[in-house]
C-alpha cells in the first residue's frame, strides 16, 4: 500500500498542472487579496450617535487600519449613505440595560452589550467582511468571557493587538477551496484516468487488495494537500501577515481540519468518478458540486450579506463549515471543541458520502 | 513424449454478458513450459478467456485451475504466481521505468533488481526515462518486464505485438522465446497467425466463443493439407516483410 502511495505522489508531483492548480493558483489568489487587503481597502463604517464609544469593541475598530469610522453624521444621514453604498455598514454599540454602561458592578444579563450592525445591498462585499470582523471580535470576547467574569473589559488588550485583515478572511477560504478541488476534482480525474489507462486493471492482477489501492492513492493526495497547506500558510504568515493566533499549535490544528475536509471531499471524488459514464461528464459533474461552494460557502466573501434563502443553501454546504472552522481556529484560537458543530457537520457529510461511494465504486 | 505436468486446466468455461455468450463451454489444458496460443479473429472470446484465467473477470460457469489453485477459491495465490501483460495497459505516466518496477515489486512484496529486468527486455538505457516518453514497442517491452517482477510460473500475454512495426514485432518474438527459460509457461492471444506459427508449441483456434481446433501448428497445417488444400498463390521462400527487414536492418529503431 505504501508503494502505491509513494508512486502516486511522485506521479502527482511531476504533473505540472497539479502544481499549478494546487500551489500556484491559491497562492496567487491569497497574494492578490493579501496585498490588496493590506493596502488600501478601507471599510467605511458609520457610527450611530448613541454608540458607547468607550466600549472596547469600539476601540478595536477605531484602531484598525482597515476600518474608517465616520462619527459626525446623524442617523438619517448614515442610513441614506448606507443605501447608496457610500458607506459599507453602520455600527451601534450599547448596553442592553441602559442603566448599566461600563459600570463594573453590572454583571450577568444586565451587563450584556449589544452590537447593531447594518449593511446594505449597495456594498455587499465590504459589508460582509465587516460583519465577519464584528462576529469574530464578539466571538472572541464571548469565549474569553465564558471563562471568567466580569466581562468585556477583561479582554480589551488582546483585541487591539490583533488586527483582522482581509487576508485573514481570504486565506482560510482559499485553503478550504483548494482542499475541495483536490479532493473532488483530483480524485475523480485520477481514478478516471487510472481506470481508462487500465493501470487499475493491471494492479488488480497483483496480490494487493483493492482497498489498499484506494488507500494508497488517498494517502498520496493527503500528503500533497498537507504540503500545499503548509506552503500556503507559511507564505501567508511570513510574507502577507496572516494571523496564526497560537502559532504552531494553530498551524497543526488547521492541518487536522484540512485533512478531515480532504477525506470528506475525496469521497465525493470517488462517487463522481464511478457514476460518470465517460470522461466528458466527469468535469461538469464535479463542477456541479464544486462551483456552488466556490461562490456560496464563504470562500471569497462572507455569507452574512446573502439573502435568507441563499443562506439556507450555504448552510447545507460542507465547505461553508470547513472555511468557518479554519477561520475560527486561525484567528480566534478556537479549539476543536469550539468548532465541534463544524466538525460534526463535516463528519456527517463524510459518512453519507462514503456509504454511497462504497456502493457505487467501479473498478473497470 | 515425456509426460509433462498440466499447469493449467480449463474445464467447461462459459461467460455470458447480458444475453451475449462470449465464451461457450470451452475446455483445454496447458502443459508446463510450453508456449500456448489462443488464436482467432477479434470478438472470438480470446481476451475474455484470458481475463478469466488472470482472475480479472468472473466466469459464468466452469472452472479454471492454475498450478492446482482454483480461480474461485484461491485467486490470491494465483495472483502471486502469474504475470500479466494486458493489451494497451498503462502505468503511472510520469514515473520512470525503475520507479514503476519498484512499485510492482511493492505490490508483489518481493525484492527486485530493476536493472536486471530492464536488461532482459532491452530497455536498460531507458531506465530513468518516464513511461509516457516511450514508443509503442518500448511500452510493450516494458509491460513484459513488469510481468517478470515476481518470477512467475505462468505469463499471460494479450496480443503482445498488435500495433507494432515489423522490427519491433520480431524483437518481441525473440524476447518471448527467451522467456521460456526456467520452465515458465506462456499463454498468449493473438490474431496474427504468422506469430502463432513462429512462437506457439500448441495453439487453440477460437471462433465465436468456441474452440474449433487444438494442436501443434505443424499438425494443424498437415491436417489442412491432408484435406487437399492448395494455396492460391505460389509461396516464395521469402516474404515482403523479410525484404523490409533486410533493407532497413534488424535493429530496433527508437521512434
Amino acid at each position: 500500500m505504501l508503494a502505491i502511495a509513494k508512486a502516486s505522489l511522485l506521479n502527482l508531483l511531476r504533473n505540472p498542472s497539479s502544481i499549478i492548480f494546487g500551489l500556484v493558483f491559491p497562492l496567487v489568489m491569497v497574494g492578490i487579496f493579501g496585498f490588496v487587503g493590506n493596502s488600501g481597502i478601507k471599510i467605511k463604517v458609520g457610527v450611530l450617535p448613541r454608540t458607547n464609544t468607550e466600549s472596547p469593541i469600539y476601540t478595536a475598530f477605531s484602531e484598525s487600519d482597515s476600518i474608517e469610522l465616520i462619527t459626525d453624521k446623524t442617523e438619517e444621514e448614515l442610513t441614506t449613505d448606507l443605501e447608496k453604498g457610500k458607506i459599507d455598514a453602520t455600527l451601534d454599540i450599547h448596553s442592553i440595560d441602559p442603566d448599566c454602561g461600563m459600570n463594573a458592578d453590572c454583571v450577568g444579563a444586565r451587563s450584556q452589550i449589544a452590537v447593531y450592525v447594518k449593511t446594505s445591498d449597495a456594498s455587499p462585499q465590504n459589508g460582509g467582511v465587516f460583519l465577519s470582523m464584528v462576529k469574530s471580535i464578539t466571538d472572541s470576547i464571548n469565549i474569553a468571557v465564558a471563562k471568567t467574569t466580569p466581562l468585556v473589559s477583561v479582554s480589551t488588550e488582546n483585541l487591539a493587538g490583533r488586527e483582522y485583515k482581509t487576508i485573514d478572511f481570504i486565506l482560510p477560504g482559499q485553503l478550504g477551496f483548494s482542499v475541495l478541488s483536490i479532493g473532488v476534482m483530483g480524485t475523480a480525474f485520477t481514478f478516471l484516468s487510472l481506470r481508462q489507462t487500465l493501470v487499475l486493471k493491471r494492479f488488480y492482477a497483483t496480490p494487493i487488495r483493492r482497498g489498499y489501492i484506494v488507500l494508497g492513492e488517498a494517502l498520496s493526495k493527503l500528503a500533497f494537500s498537507l504540503l500545499q497547506t503548509s506552503v500556503i500558510i507559511a507564505i501567508g504568515t511570513l510574507a502577507l501577515g496572516f494571523t496564526l493566533v497560537n502559532g504552531i499549535v494553530t498551524f497543526f490544528a488547521m492541518m487536522v481540519l484540512v485533512a478531515l475536509g480532504l477525506i470528506v471531499f475525496m469521497g465525493v471524488g470517488f462517487v463522481v468518478s464511478s457514476i460518470a459514464p465517460n470522461e466528458n461528464v466527469v468535469a461538469p459533474l464535479a463542477n456541479l458540486f464544486t462551483l456552488p461552494q466556490f461562490l456560496l460557502a464563504g470562500t471569497f466573501f462572507s455569507t452574512d450579506t446573502f439573502p435568507a434563502w441563499l443562506q439556507v443553501i450555504s448552510k447545507a454546504l460542507p465547505l461553508t463549515y470547513l472555511n468557518d472552522a479554519l477561520r475560527k481556529i486561525a484567528f480566534e484560537g478556537a479549539s476543536f471543541w469550539d468548532v465541534r458543530t463544524q466538525i460534526l457537520v463535516l463528519l456527517i457529510w463524510g459518512i453519507v458520502i462514503y456509504i454511497i461511494a462504497i456502493r457505487v465504486f467501479k473498478w473497470e | 513424449m515425456t509426460e509433462k505436468r498440466k499447469i493449467i486446466e480449463v474445464k467447461h468455461l462459459t461467460k455470458k454478458y447480458n444475453g451475449l455468450t462470449a465464451v461457450k463451454d470451452i475446455s483445454f489444458d496447458v502443459y508446463q513450459g510450453e508456449i500456448f496460443g489462443l488464436l482467432g479473429p477479434n470478438g472470438a472470446g480470446k481476451t475474455t478467456t484470458l481475463e478469466i484465467m488472470e482472475t480479472l473477470r468472473e466466469e459464468t460457469e466452469g472452472e479454471v485451475f492454475i498450478d492446482g489453485f482454483s480461480i474461485n477459491t484461491d485467486p490470491g495465490k494465483i495472483k502471486e504466481i502469474i504475470g500479466v501483460q494486458l493489451q494497451q495497459a498503462g502505468f503511472y505516466p510520469s514515473l520512470t521505468l525503475i520507479e514503476s518496477l519498484k512499485l510492482f515489486a511493492g505490490l508483489y512484496n518481493v525484492d527486485v533488481k530493476p536493472e536486471v529486468l530492464l536488461e532482459k527486455v532491452g530497455l536498460l538505457d531507458k531506465a530513468k526515462v518516464s513511461f509516457k516518453k516511450l514508443s509503442g514497442g518500448q511500452k510493450q517491452r516494458f509491460s513484459i518486464a513488469t510481468t517478470l517482477v515476481n518470477t512467475p510460473k505462468v505469463i499471460f500475454l494479450d496480443e503482445p505485438t498488435t500495433g507494432l512495426d515489423p522490427q519491433a514485432r520480431r524483437n518481441l518474438w525473440d524476447l518471448i522465446k527467451a522467456l521460456r527459460k526456467d520452465d515458465t509457461t506462456i499463454i498468449m492471444t493473438t490474431h496474427y497467425m504468422d506469430e502463432a506459427e513462429v512462437l506457439c508449441d500448441r495453439c487453440a483456434i477460437m471462433d465465436e466463443g468456441k474452440i474449433i481446433a487444438i494442436d501443434t501448428p505443424d499438425h494443424l497445417i498437415d491436417g489442412l493439407l491432408g484435406k487437399g488444400f492448395k494455396r492460391e498463390r505460389k509461396v516464395k521462400e521469402a516474404t515482403l516483410e523479410d525484404v523490409f527487414i533486410d533493407l532497413t536492418g534488424k535493429e530496433l529503431r527508437d521512434e
